[in-house]
């Protein structure tokens, strides 16, 4: 009872990266509050999961397997979980914001009448005092995201209604092993008493699903580029940039609704959240959505023509310039110095 | 082949892509009454596919369900433009302050109050929040199956719905029973524009509101041609429960905004010569970041 949920997308047998990120930030969270961490898990052949889950610190799986639990499938995954978190009252529901995690948690929190919160940045526990009730709350999982037009941070609380529930992009939390001997208990679901007939009525008829192309949020360098890289074109001195020391490209969602470049290749909140070695902003201004999936770069180095860019002031090099000049004379330089 | 009646959820949305210079307050904060109004444009996406199923199929109705205040009737009007062929604006104070949650609720017992209804849709998302919540918890709150960023729909029967979907990393067919809500991805085709013959026909579709705050006197042209109401529907309208909506009907609160300040780091200022990019470059190396 009253304990940290994660519900575990599976992809092919494997749980999806960003659960385990979220299992690592909900050890934590459960320390914080001295609850234990739960892990649900739907689908169908997950044998051994439990390998996989345990070292994060899980104390319970729940596992419910069944021919037809995968692939994922709104109602019948929401079934379960309603029942399962009905009898289990859990404090914390976290899910990955991938498109079955802002699929299936919005249908949970609406059955549950429960509070949910998309694409949070950061989750931490604190307290609230609600003046017109006096009333005060212990506690609380403070859900904290980019809001309007990113000027602002919202820290966004469920005082009331439990549990409560928030979705997380991949890459955002760090995912980390919190003890390899770690031993927690199977929780197997009776299926049968979980769903009913009516939760399969959407066929799948058809599945291409195609491998991970690029893996930016695995690159150590990036050369992200923006707006301001003024074209398709103009990208390709990042590409060879990247080419040269060994980087990947990535781009702002300006970049990317320009169709400079491919949307797999966004980084922010509403795209990918990466902490690169290296992070080498071309023609991006630095919106605070763009800052909340790069700003834990270890090195910034900015290229732009306006020397007051928001983004410079979180680099450690800024470079006043047009991109075109500067990268071509990096790449140059790169090259006669390196052995 | 039976009708289908789709009721399309589109909601005015102020335009965030475009925060221009005017946007921002003195203090640095987004003044949001500046922005223009739109569209959201994943609801256009959305729309097109209704109108898609229009063209193909006969005995189709597409009716617009926008909820929001009372100018929220422009995107009535510019779905009427673009070939739907009614709409409802659900507007009340008592809605002020509503989360998704909130929302959801209203908007499903509209969409009851019109029914009978075969097919909803949305898009996927509006972009003053990027939440993507309110269609399925709308489809929950109807009892009713979801299909979540559909691409195209490709088939409609007398009993079900066959939808392509776009995944992260691939596409997906699924065959949904009617009634189904359906949430639009913007890699779905765009939305024709409008046209002119239905501009005509509707440039004075207004809602009981704007015709009293009118200087001129709509009432006759009205009563001549019924197709001109946009009806607005109220909290007592749709039987809601008000403690279902609103601040008190949210389960989430905003605790606290905070304003972005920067803080400065010590960065480096460099020019785009040759040599603040030759030192910089051999610092790099040096310290092993690249190289
Ligand atoms: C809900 C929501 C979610 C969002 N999610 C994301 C997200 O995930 N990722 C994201 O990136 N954005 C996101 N945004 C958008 C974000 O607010 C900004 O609009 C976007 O990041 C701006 O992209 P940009 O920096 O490329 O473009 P701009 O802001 O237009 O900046 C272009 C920059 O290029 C510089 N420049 C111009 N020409 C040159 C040149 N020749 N050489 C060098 N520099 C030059 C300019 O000085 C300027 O600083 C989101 C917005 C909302 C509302």
């Amino acid at each position: 009872m009253n304990n940290v949920f994660v519900y575990c997308e599976i992809d092919e047998g494997n749980v999806v990266d960003v659960s385990l990120e979220l299992l690592t930030k909900g050890r934590k969270l459960a320390n914080e509050l001295k609850c234990q961490l739960e892990a649900v898990v739907i689908g169908d052949e997950l044998k051994n999961i439990e390998k996989e889950l345990f070292p994060y610190g899980v104390d319970t799986i729940h596992i419910a397997e069944d021919k037809r639990l995968y692939p994922f499938q709104t109602l019948p995954h929401a079934s379960i979980m309603k029942k399962l978190f009905e009898d289990e009252k859990p404090q914390i529901v976290l899910f990955g914001a991938t498109s079955i995690g802002r699929d299936i948690a919005p249908r949970i929190a609406s059955a549950m009448r429960c509070g949910l919160t998309a694409d949070c940045t950061s989750l931490v526990i604190g307290e609230h005092f609600d003046k017109k009730a006096n009333k005060e709350y212990k506690n609380l999982l403070y859900q904290i995201r980019p809001a309007f037009g990113g000027n602002i941070i919202a820290t966004i609380i469920n005082p009331e209604m439990h549990p409560q529930m928030a979705t997380v992009r991949e890459g955002v939390m760090k995912k980390e092993i919190y003890d390899a001997k770690y031993k927690g208990k199977i929780h197997k679901l009776e299926v049968d008493k979980y769903v009913n007939e009516e939760d399969f009525v959407v066929k799948i008829i058809e599945r291409h699903i195609e491998a991970k192309k690029v893996d930016i949020k695995g690159a150590q360098i990036i050369v992200a580029g923006g707006y301001g890289v003024g074209s398709a074109e103009n990208f390709k001195l990042l590409y060879d940039l990247a080419d040269v020391i060994g980087g990947e490209v990535g781009g702002s969602r300006a970049a990317v609704d320009a169709n400079f470049i491919e949307h797999e290749r966004q980084i922010g909140q509403t795209g990918v959240t990466v902490r690169p070695k290296l992070y080498i902003a071309c023609g991006i201004s630095g919106a605070v959505q763009h800052r909340a999936g790069m700003d834990q770069s270890a090195m910034i180095i900015s290229i732009n023509t306006d020397i007051k860019a928001p983004i410079n002031s979180i680099a450690d090099y800024v470079i006043e310039g047009d991109i075109s000049d500067v990268i071509p004379k990096m790449i140059k330089y790169y090259k006669k110095n390196s052995k | 082949m039976k009708n289908i009646r789709i009721i399309v959820l589109a909601k005015q949305v102020p335009d965030t892509r475009n925060v221009g210079k005017d946007a921002m307050k003195a203090d640095g904060t987004v003044n949001r009454a500046a922005l223009p109004a739109i569209f959201n444009p994943e609801d256009l996406n959305a729309l097109e596919q209704a109108l898609r199923i229009k063209d193909k199929y006969k005995n189709v109705t597409v009716t617009l369900l926008t909820m929001g205040p009372g100018r929220a009737a422009e995107i009535i009007r510019e779905g009427l433009y673009r070939g739907a062929d009614n709409g409802f604006l659900l507007t009340d104070r008592k809605f002020a302050g509503s989360d998704t949650l909130a929302t959801s609720y209203a908007i499903s017992l509209a969409i009851k109050k019109i029914a009978p209804f075969d097919i909803v849709i949305s898009g996927r998302q509006a972009i003053d929040g990027d939440t993507a919540q309110v269609g399925p918890q709308a489809a929950e709150k109807l009892g009713i199956a979801q299909v979540t960023y559909a691409e195209e729909i490709l088939e409609v029967t007398d009993k079900d719905v066959t939808i392509k979907r776009r995944l992260e990393r691939g596409i997906e067919t699924v065959k949904a029973p009617r009634p189904v809500l359906i949430t639009v991805h913007s890699s779905a085709p765009k939305c024709r524009t409008r046209n002119a013959k239905f501009i005509m026909k509707y440039k004075h579709a207004l809602t009981v509101t704007e015709m009293q705050d009118a200087t001129t006197d709509y009432e006759k042209l009205h009563q001549n041609r019924p197709y001109l109401d946009i009806e607005e529907l109220s909290v007592d309208d749709i039987k809601a429960d008000v403690n279902w909506l609103g601040l008190s009907g949210s389960p989430t609160k905003v605790k606290s905004i905070e304003n972005v300040v920067l803080q400065a780091k010590d960065a480096k200022i460099l020019t785009d010569s040759n040599n603040d990019i030759e030192e910089m470059i051999k610092e790099l190396i040096e310290n092993h970041t690249i190289g």
